[in-house]
């Protein structure tokens, strides 16, 4: 308790509290609060009064008024915003409540108590209007109360006791923020973070200098992170603290507590604990050592703080895991959690405690490094990992660099210990069948982009895309991307035509973008195939289980092909056209993932083609030869039929149009024979998403990958570059349009040369816009929708809703690539994923 | 979208009559404006010996599609009249019907002011339709125009003559001929069997159909064979249109995006189980043994994990030992209609706080399935692909962990005793796998075994001594060390 009196009192206020000002009505709470704190940070039982009955000082409305503060404060700390709770609080019951909303939120509770004589409280309560009518035994029963509750507020639970007395001594205080001990944001390292040593002093040395410590220093001045458990078990657990202490005090490292530490300070401290669990080691190694030595140790372990904040809040590290929502936070739970980790309540049958699968639940954006759980291999799970790789059971000791994300380590040099079990075949959580959180998808949601902002998805297309994600997608770590819809040109005006790439040349010139180039389109079924180089690289970086060596799906994550041996034959044919063409080394890569286009159309599409394009021409082809022969009679009896007849011999032809239209895009398959695959796109590589990357250069790696297929497997894709700017050029693109669709081809699509491109305004072009041939049409507008009155109506068409929708859906597909490329958790690319699929459930016309 | 009418002819009764009982000249090709676009009527031929009336109805097929904006999924009641490519211009449809009713409606109804006593008359008649939508093939074809006194010939037309592996389409050439019907019944037959065998109607099935059904079907529906499939192809479809209307949008666009038929993937909710015989469905069986298992494990808080339209929702709302049943399903169409089945809007509050329907998934794990004392997966695992039954298994047992988990599925090896069931052919277009008992229980030990379970094993309807029973249920119990815990 701080009770000296002099003028000019500081005191010190930790940034993430909750402030209970305590004193009488009139003793100027209020005139201080509103001194030292920012008025959003301070809430008002008086103020909440008003709220709830439209008066300050309806006593009747106190519980209410009180529900609402409590409310607010809960909002505000679990936010992580410092709240001053301007109350009298003269009442053991009303501050009990507060310490235990403090604690609720893992938040310091510290009193501030405000002792002002009752006269002068009297004089100021008189003053005011609102107040002047108050019983003067009021005043005197909070006083009262007041006087009784000042020695007992730090057995209440505050953690700060702050007491002002007079109103000199209130009006000359000055308050000063303080961090918390834990937020060391400020430290950006570079960091070399060190798993659980259990007294393995030599291998510590050796991962010491591996990292290129010398004597403790790192010569560019590196700061090793120790993650706890530096004793019991291991052969030198006083070797390990001597380093780590001396490192520690030069300021070349930090170190939290490990539950070991924990014990072993309690046993230091005389509190009767069991020697288990290799505590018995550690004290007999301790016993040579001076009682010197055992009081810097006793020291050191008092001091550690239980988790650190560090690196701009991008890096926490801990013992044993810990939440987001206890980052950064001051309570004893934290600390309990921090030290010792959650745990579901069941044992094993080793009678261990089961520990919670925290991890799988982590949805934070800082990294959270911690040890406590001993694995084999140190890996990421949703942006935590676990450091401890049981060194003192003959594993090895680990460390992450930071920020490089690189693990260094040190084998064992022997077994030190039998482990109590053997150690998990993987990381809390584990790999096999871990699914995604129904959270991170369900509901309205908003997801943030990088080259687009914030791309909301209502909840019905989540309901929608929920349903056909779990019933028919694959399993979504081999499903990291979806593609964007397209949106097609603007509405031509050339007569017979409803589009043509004049239109859309024009559209790229009026975004400022001078080089296009135009790919032929494909008709097949869109596919994405993610190309592993062998099963184990799907399995480590993907995660899946050992079998699969990649994944080729459709537009809505659907597999293509029901055999899965199937998959893996063309997944094999890509493969060896990559090994080939020597693209793994030249890519740094072991995985790629492509864009492409699987033909025939028929492959996939044959459902649709037999219910609706078949049936129309099998139904036209059997319904015109009757009907002309029948007007051919009527002709012949002279009845005047002559404009019937001209129009019914037309629409059997625009019949005969669209039957030869879809046919082409048709043909039989056995097998693999017969199946071709037209990449587009690489999309991401190992490390990199190549989204950005101008398309000339990714059809220049894809030529390659398809002159390197001897199968017949892959396509090339033909194109052309335009320069939106030259008459002369934007001539030849028309007419490489007209020959190509002239010959049945579905048309093409014209892209900005450089892929990611931005128009003058900043905002994103579209990635691509698809010109249809004429003929290809009538599969989407129907036989006869070159005719004159056909296409008059169907040129009223609106594309805003479309364009918009393409580059919502093309924002979170670059999204996905990059959280992909960088390695971010699961759940994060599966977000995006998640969302280009619910947004193509928008209502759009379904023709453009 | 054509048919012809023939008849043939005496000195006395010249085929040309055929005129005046459709009182359409045979020298003039006449035209009528119907709703969907314009009649044609003209006579290819016509003298005393053979006479043949045409009706050719040119659908306007943009303005199909762009009428009914707006309203549902384009405006159209049924999902394939959304499409520009759509087969109503050349089929003979309801469209069709309906142009029948309007250009034919005195010969319908056989009046004829010029020859009062022909219309009762039969006549030798032969009709043509070249392009008859029929689902059910020429088979059903014959059972429904055979009865009436037609000879009849029904021609399937193949689905694409260079694809003769694609089969035939769901058209048929149709020739009727007969010489004992008048032509008011020939036309009321079409009238009502063309949309019937088309089974798609292009407007809405409101109350009135069933007058004009009746009336239609004066004289030969009461006792034709088939008057229960007419009537309910003819009316039922109300329903399901609604549905389709007002619930499937998000799923059609899906579809839509992949090239795929919108019924490939919106098929949770079942419009019939085709191979579950009715007596003691077994469906019943499964429910029984269901509730027994819950009663035995003593749950008192149960999820109904794909829970479907709500039939176990509902039995177990009678039974008062049951606090609180979340049925959870990953369609919203199943949902809505569970909703609907179990009048969940018209609950007294204390029965509705028992009971919530949400929407959820077994792929993701779901906190709020935290913390009860039974899971009932009742014909649900099958649905999955076997990739994706781990996350179903870790969502469930891992996540969820109840105390009590019912696991029931169809037992492959009883399928050889389906006589409805092909030779090879899983029960449901949906299931993904059906598991012989060995398959059943191996996979049960594996995840009891993993999770901390215990697994038994109960046989759902009539246990075969060879084959097994046709649904299998397995109980998992969390062990009594870990419940204690939890």
């Amino acid at each position: 308790m701080t009770e000296t009196r002099h003028t000019g009192r500081v005191l010190p206020v930790t940034d993430l509290s909750l402030v209970v000002l305590v004193g009488a009505s009139g003793s100027g709470k209020s005139t201080f609060a509103h001194r030292h704190f920012r008025p959003t940070e301070i809430i008002s039982s008086d103020f909440c009064r008003g709220l709830v009955s439209d008066d300050e000082n309806d006593q009747g409305a106190t519980r209410d008024a009180f529900d609402v503060l409590h409310y607010i404060a809960g909002k505000r700390l679990a936010a992580g915003r410092r709240t001053v709770v301007d109350a009298t609080s003269v009442q053991q019951e009303s501050r009990r409540q507060l310490i235990d909303l403090a604690k609720r939120y893992d938040v310091l509770p510290i009193a501030v108590v405000l002792d002002v004589p009752e006269e002068v409280c009297a004089e100021r309560n008189a003053a005011r209007s609102d107040r002047a009518d108050m019983p003067r035994r009021v005043i005197q029963r909070h006083i009262r109360e007041l006087r009784r509750s000042i020695r007992h507020l730090e057995r209440e639970g505050f953690r700060k006791v702050h007491i002002l007395r007079g109103v000199e001594e209130i009006d000359s205080a000055t308050v000063v923020t303080e961090k918390r001990f834990n937020d060391l944001t400020h430290l950006t390292g570079p960091f070399d973070i060190v798993g659980d040593i259990h007294g393995c002093a030599s291998e510590l040395e050796s991962l010491l200098s591996r990292l290129g410590y010398q004597d403790g220093v790192h010569p560019q001045g590196r700061t090793a992170v120790f993650v706890g458990d530096l004793v019991d078990r291991g052969p030198d657990s006083p070797g390990v603290l001597r380093r780590v202490m001396s490192m520690v005090g030069s300021g070349n490292a930090l170190c939290v507590p490990g539950n070991h530490e924990n014990k072993y300070g309690r046993y230091l401290k005389g509190r009767k604990v069991q020697h288990t669990h290799g505590l018995a080691e550690t004290i007999e190694q301790m016993d040579d050592e001076s009682e010197d030595f055992k009081a810097q140790v006793r020291e050191f372990i008092d001091g550690l703080v239980s988790h650190y904040v560090l690196d701009g809040g991008k890096l926490v590290v801990c013992h044993a895991g810990l939440p987001e929502k206890y980052h950064g936070r001051t309570s004893g739970r934290v600390r309990s959690h921090a030290l010792y980790g959650d745990t579901t309540g069941e044992t094993d049958e080793f009678g261990l405690p089961v520990r919670y699968p925290w991890a799988e639940d982590y949805r934070g954006r800082a990294a959270v490094v911690y040890g406590h759980t001993p694995v084999p291999e140190a890996s990421w799970v949703n942006n935590t990992i676990c450091l401890d790789t049981g060194a003192v059971f003959g594993g090895k000791l680990t460390a992450l660099r930071w920020p490089e994300r690189e693990l260094v380590d040190v084998p064992a040099e022997r077994v030190w210990y039998e482990p109590a079990r053997p150690l998990r075949a993987e990381a809390p959580g584990g790999h096999d069948g871990r699914p995604l959180d129904l959270a991170d998808v369900q509901g309205r949601r908003v997801v943030e982009t990088r080259y687009q902002g914030r791309v909301a998805v209502r909840e019905e297309n989540a309901a929608a895309a929920l349903e056909v994600m779990s019933r028919f997608a694959i399993d979504p770590r081999l499903l990291p991307y979806l593609p964007p819809t397209m949106a097609p040109t603007a509405t031509s005006h050339v007569e017979g035509y409803l589009e043509h790439p004049a239109e859309a040349f024009a559209q790229y010139a009026a975004d400022g973008v001078a080089r296009v180039v135009c790919e032929e389109k494909h008709m097949g079924s869109r596919a994405v195939a993610l190309v592993c180089r062998d099963t184990d690289v799907a399995h480590k970086r993907f995660g899946v289980p050992p079998g699969p060596t990649g994944s080729l799906y459709t537009r809505t994550g659907r597999p293509f092909f029901a055999d899965a041996s199937v998959t893996e034959e063309i997944l094999g044919r890509i493969r060896a056209s990559v090994d080939a063409a020597g693209l793994w080394d030249e890519l740094g890569t072991d995985w790629l993932l492509l864009d492409a286009e699987l033909l025939p159309w028929s492959l996939k599409a044959s459902g649709l083609l037999r219910t609706q394009y078949a049936a129309v021409g099998a139904a036209s082809g059997a319904v015109f030869p009757g009907v002309l022969a029948a007007l051919e009679g009527a002709a012949a009896r002279g009845v005047d039929v002559t404009d019937l007849f001209a129009r019914q011999r037309e629409r059997a032809a625009d019949a005969a149009a669209f039957t030869d239209a879809y046919r082409r895009y048709c043909w039989p398959t056995e097998g693999l024979d017969g199946v071709r695959l037209a990449p587009f796109q690489i999309l991401a590589v190992q490390g990199r998403s190549l989204a950005a990357l101008p398309h000339d250069e990714q059809l220049a790696l894809l030529d390659r990958l398809v002159e390197h297929d001897p199968t017949g497997l892959l396509q090339t894709t033909r194109r052309l570059h335009v320069d939106t700017g030259d008459p002369e050029s934007v001539r030849a693109g028309v007419d490489w349009w007209l020959e190509m669709t002239g010959r049945g081809g579905e048309g093409m699509v014209v892209k900005p040369a450089g892929a990611v491109v931005r128009d003058p305004q900043g905002r994103l072009v579209q990635p691509g816009i698809k010109c249809r041939g004429r003929e290809y049409l009538r599969i989407i507008y129907g036989p006869e929708y070159t005719r004159p009155d056909n296409l008059t109506r169907l040129r009223g068409r609106f594309l805003n809703h479309k364009r918009s929708l393409a580059i919502r859906e093309y924002a979170l597909g670059l999204e996905a690539l990059d959280r992909l490329a960088d390695g971010e958790p699961l759940w994060r690319v599966h977000e995006a994923v998640f969302g280009v699929l619910a947004l193509e459930s928008e209502p759009v016309d379904p023709r453009l | 979208m054509f048919l012809t009418i023939s008849t043939s002819g005496t000195a006395a009764s010249p085929a040309t009559d055929l005129g005046f009982l459709l009182h359409k000249h045979p020298d003039n090709a006449q035209t009528f404006t119907t709703s969907h676009g314009i009649a044609h009527v003209f006579y290819p031929e016509a003298d005393a010996e053979r006479c043949t009336a045409a009706l050719l109805l040119e659908v306007d097929a943009v303005a199909l599609v762009r009428r009914g904006k707006g309203k549902g999924r384009g405006g159209a009641p049924d999902a394939a009249l959304a499409q520009y490519v759509n087969d109503r211009p050349y089929a003979a449809s309801s469209l069709l019907a309906v142009a029948i009713g309007n250009v034919f409606s005195s010969a319908m109804r056989g009046v004829c002011r010029a020859r009062p006593e022909a219309p009762a008359r039969p006549r030798p008649l032969r009709i043509e339709v070249p392009a008859l939508p029929a689902r059910g093939g020429a088979d059903l074809v014959r059972h429904l125009f055979e009865p009436l006194g037609w000879t009849v010939t029904a021609e399937p037309v193949a689905l694409d003559a260079e694809f003769p592996e694609w089969g035939e389409s769901r058209y048929v050439g149709l020739v009727l001929e007969s010489e004992a019907l008048t032509l008011s019944e020939a036309l009321r037959h079409l009238y009502v069997l063309l949309p019937v065998l088309d089974d798609a109607k292009h407007y809405w099935v409101s109350s009135e159909e069933v007058d004009k059904l009746l009336r239609a079907g004066e004289g030969w529906l009461p006792g034709h064979p088939e008057q229960k499939l007419i009537t309910s192809r003819y009316l039922s479809r109300r329903w399901s249109l609604t549905r389709q209307a007002m619930e499937r949008l998000e799923l059609v666009r899906l579809a839509e995006t992949d090239d795929s038929e919108v019924e490939e993937i919106d098929n949770a909710v079942e419009d019939e189980t085709e191979t579950e015989e009715k007596p003691t469905p077994l469906a019943v069986r499964r429910r029984e043994a269901i509730l027994d298992a819950l009663r035995r494990a003593g749950a008192a808080r149960i999820l109904d994990l794909g829970c479907g339209q709500g039939q176990l929702v509902q039995a177990l709302l009678k039974d008062p030992s049951v606090t609180e049943i979340v049925g959870v399903d990953v369609s919203m169409r199943a949902l809505t209609i569970a909703s609907r089945r179990l009048r969940l809007d018209r609950m007294g509050e204390r029965q509705a706080s028992r009971v919530t329907l949400v929407q959820g998934s077994l792929a993701y794990t779901d906190r709020r399935l935290k913390g009860y004392d039974a899971a009932v997966l009742s014909e649900v695992i099958e649905h999955l692909d076997l990739p994706r039954l781990p996350a179903l298994e870790y969502a469930v047992f891992g996540a969820a962990r109840p105390r009590t988990v019912l696991v029931t599925t169809p037992n492959v090896e009883y399928n050889v005793r389906w006589e409805s069931l092909p030779a090879g052919h899983v029960r449901h277009g949906d299931h993904r796998f059906e598991w012989t008992r060995e398959e059943f229980r191996a996979w049960a030990h594996r995840v009891a075994e993993l999770h901390g379970y215990q697994v038994e094993f109960t046989p759902v309807g009539a246990d075969d001594p060879e084959v097994g029973p046709p649904t299998q249920m397995a109980t998992f119990t969390l062990s009594a060390k870990e419940a204690e815990a939890a």
